[in-house]
């Protein structure tokens, strides 16, 4: 047992970092030339050949920065992709969004959609896209219609660990959100003063945020130990990412509304960064399968299969 | 990063397993659920077998009779102890507190004096920090030591002293200068329990049972020797014995809400479980993960570092708080079976007394107002509210 990250990990997350809050809207090019968007690829279909946990690490601070690029959504489906389709992710000139319902994220961004038809994911082409004002602007939602199947890409097998991939990345990015929103409340209520005191020694004010960093710190964990089974092709890896998925979402939201209360008026206002970090945390805890359907899925495992 | 045990681990891990169930006696296997003590004569005999067999101090310097294994080691025996439901060592308070206190300020004369017998289960040591005037607020201790040639003559009273009522020895936190306010003027000692003027009561607690006491000092004795670092640097001395009560603590806490989990997992099956009731329990689990990794997380950077990670302030926290809520689902689920004591509750008894013990759990070692300030003021950084 050993929970620390490498050198590299480190390395990823403070350039990562670093990068992110020089350069707020980077172009998918940009991306793929820090080594990003083929993280996780082969080295000989050109990418850095690393493993999901350092794919991760990036899409923790994705999600602190509120990036907007198909990272995620490109994520969920890159291992499964043709080998040429995930070289021209590593370089930049594709990226990818799945039609899993009727909404479909990215579409102002990704360059090619995936749909799952019968037995097979495949490549959606001719389709008109449209797309619909959201609450999160950096991942908007929208819609498509018509067009048709044309490559086929992967079996729909894969459906099951790419959603695991979906959840354990949703749940990293979540804490990143959250993270940032309470670093902000900490800032500020140990600045502004109220009755000649900073509102941060009041114990009304303080403790709410010291449980926002207790619920991030173990949805940390679990995106951690989600991340890793999902690495790892762990036999846990359904019920850690379901766990992770429930926690780190609501751990977010209750982080980002903690972080508005603290700073009163200015947090509640449209010019401040934390109704952005809130919307994309309300965003993520949407997404597909709600907190309380993911834990059902975890009750389904502990109590009618006996499992864990 | 990884979260299998490694070879060497697995392999201790085994052996721990293999051992415990072999020299575990039924009747002191689940101790915990309802009326079986941990203080009985059964309990002190199992402690020395735990010395015999190496598993006591695994992580102290082996200058001290230790096994000189990493925190890891001592962690994973913790959480196989608490999964085969054993009780833990007798010498709790000595192992967890005063032990690792006598190592950091003691002189080599108390060292060699206290610490084997402390490990072999031979004397038992119980702590003397709150008073009924200083719970939280430790620095407002008034018990008095006051110096008369080559003694301390002590007068006051302690307070949820663990174990006094069968102890041989306490950490003694106490004013030396009856001038001093606060952090200043205190003195750390061991005092032999068995001293004239040493007077021990039993506090019954909500359960019925009694596991603290209140200690009464009366014009008892204690000689200048027995002062743990300097006489007036007691403040210091007791921040040690505070820093470790939270060290290695947390696998034990982590692995008992799993043993209660994997229980109530089971009630569950038994009497069936509402969609609200399979939420909550889905919760549990969840967090009872989250603090699984949390503590190891914690206990990384214990060993990358030397100090525990900020992660580890929050562990104690959320299982106190998790526990509550835990036994109080099992009472959800069993319904009005649950106000049935022992013998005649369900399981014997144990959710009923259960439930009503996990309400001192946001109260002893640290409360939980008191350590979400610490999260506050030390993790965040956030301005002292006093």
């Amino acid at each position: 047992m050993d929970l620390a990250f490498t050198d590299l990990q480190d390395a990823l997350r403070a350039q990562a970092r670093g990068f992110l809050e020089a350069t707020p809207e980077p172009g998918w090019e940009g991306l793929a030339e820090l080594g990003w968007t083929g993280a996780s690829v082969a080295e000989e279909h050109g990418g850095a050949g690393l493993s999901f946990l350092e794919e991760a690490v990036i899409h923790e601070e994705a999600g602190r920065a509120l990036l907007h690029a198909p990272l995620w959504s490109t994520s969920c489906v890159l291992p499964f992709l043709p080998a040429e389709d995930q070289a021209e992710v590593a370089a930049g000139r594709a990226s990818w969004t799945l039609a899993l319902g009727p909404l479909v994220p990215d579409l102002d961004t990704a360059t090619h959609v995936a749909v799952p038809g019968g037995d097979t994911v495949w490549e959606l082409v001719g389709a008109e896209r449209e797309m619909l004002p959201t609450n999160d602007a950096t991942r908007p939602l929208g819609v498509v219609s018509g067009g048709e199947p044309g490559r086929a890409l992967f079996s729909s097998d894969a459906l099951p660990a790419l959603r695991r991939r979906s959840l354990a990345i949703l749940a990293l990015e979540a804490v990143g959100v959250g993270t940032r929103a309470l670093e902000l409340a900490v800032a500020y209520v140990g600045e502004r003063t109220q009755f000649g005191r900073p509102i941060g020694s009041y114990q009304a004010v303080s403790h709410p945020l010291a449980d926002a960093y207790t619920e991030l710190e173990l949805a940390r964990s679990l995106g951690w130990w989600a991340a890793w089974c999902v690495a790892e092709e762990d036999p846990q890896a359904a019920v850690a990412t379901a766990a992770a998925g429930a926690e780190a979402a609501e751990a977010a939201v209750a982080a980002c509304e903690r972080a508005i209360q603290a700073h009163g008026g200015i947090g509640f206002t449209w010019e401040h960064v934390l109704h952005r970090l809130y919307k994309r945390a309300l965003w993520i805890r949407s997404w597909e399968t709600s907190p309380a359907q993911l834990r059902a899925e975890v009750a389904g495992e502990l109590l009618d299969r006996g499992g864990t | 990063m990884d979260f299998r045990d490694t070879a060497e681990e697995a392999r201790f891990r085994e052996e721990v397993r293999a051992w415990l169930d072999e020299n575990l006696p039924d009747e002191l296997r689940g101790h915990r659920g309802g009326a079986a003590r941990f203080d009985g004569p059964e309990v002190r005999a199992w402690s020395r077998a735990l010395y015999d067999a190496g598993w006591s101090g695994i992580s102290w310097p082996s200058a001290y009779g230790g096994r000189g294994l990493s925190p890891r080691f001592q962690a994973i025996y913790l959480e196989e102890e608490a999964r085969a439901e054993a009780p833990p060592h007798i010498g709790v308070i000595g192992l967890g507190m005063a032990g690792p206190t006598i190592m950091a300020h003691g002189t080599d004369e108390q060292k060699a004096r206290y610490l084997q017998p402390l490990l072999a289960a031979d004397e038992i040591w119980c702590q003397g920090f709150s008073e009924p005037g200083a719970g939280s607020d430790l620095a407002g201790v008034r018990t008095s030591a006051r110096l008369d040639g080559d003694r301390f003559v002590l007068d006051g009273q302690k307070v949820w002293s663990s174990y006094a009522h069968i102890a041989d020895f306490c950490i003694l936190l106490t004013r030396s200068d009856p001038a001093s306010e606060r952090h200043e003027g205190l003195t750390y000692m061991v005092v032999d329990m068995h001293s004239p003027g040493v007077e021990v009561r039993p506090l019954t607690q909500i359960t019925g049972e009694a596991e603290f006491n209140e200690i009464f000092f009366a014009n008892a004795e204690v000689p200048v020797e027995n002062v743990l670092g300097e006489i007036g640097g007691g403040w210091g001395v007791a921040m040690t014995t505070l820093l470790h009560e939270r060290g290695t603590l947390g696998f034990a806490l982590v692995a008992r809400l799993e043993v209660q989990m994997r229980k109530l997992i089971a009630l569950a099956s038994d009497r069936g479980a509402s969609p609200t009731q399979r939420d909550a329990i889905a919760r549990e689990w969840i967090q009872l993960q989250a603090l699984r990794v949390t503590a190891y997380r914690s206990l990384t950077a214990l060993e990358r570092t030397g100090v525990p990670g900020p992660e580890g302030s929050i562990l104690k926290l959320q299982w106190s708080e998790a526990n509550q809520r835990v036994t109080a689902l099992a009472l959800d689920l069993l319904g009005p079976d649950a106000q049935l004591l022992p013998p005649n509750g369900p399981y014997g008894g144990y959710w009923a007394i259960q439930q009503l013990r996990s309400r001192g759990n946001t109260i002893e070692a640290g409360t939980s107002e008191i350590l979400r300030s610490i999260v506050a003021e030390r993790v965040l950084g956030l301005p002292r509210s006093r």
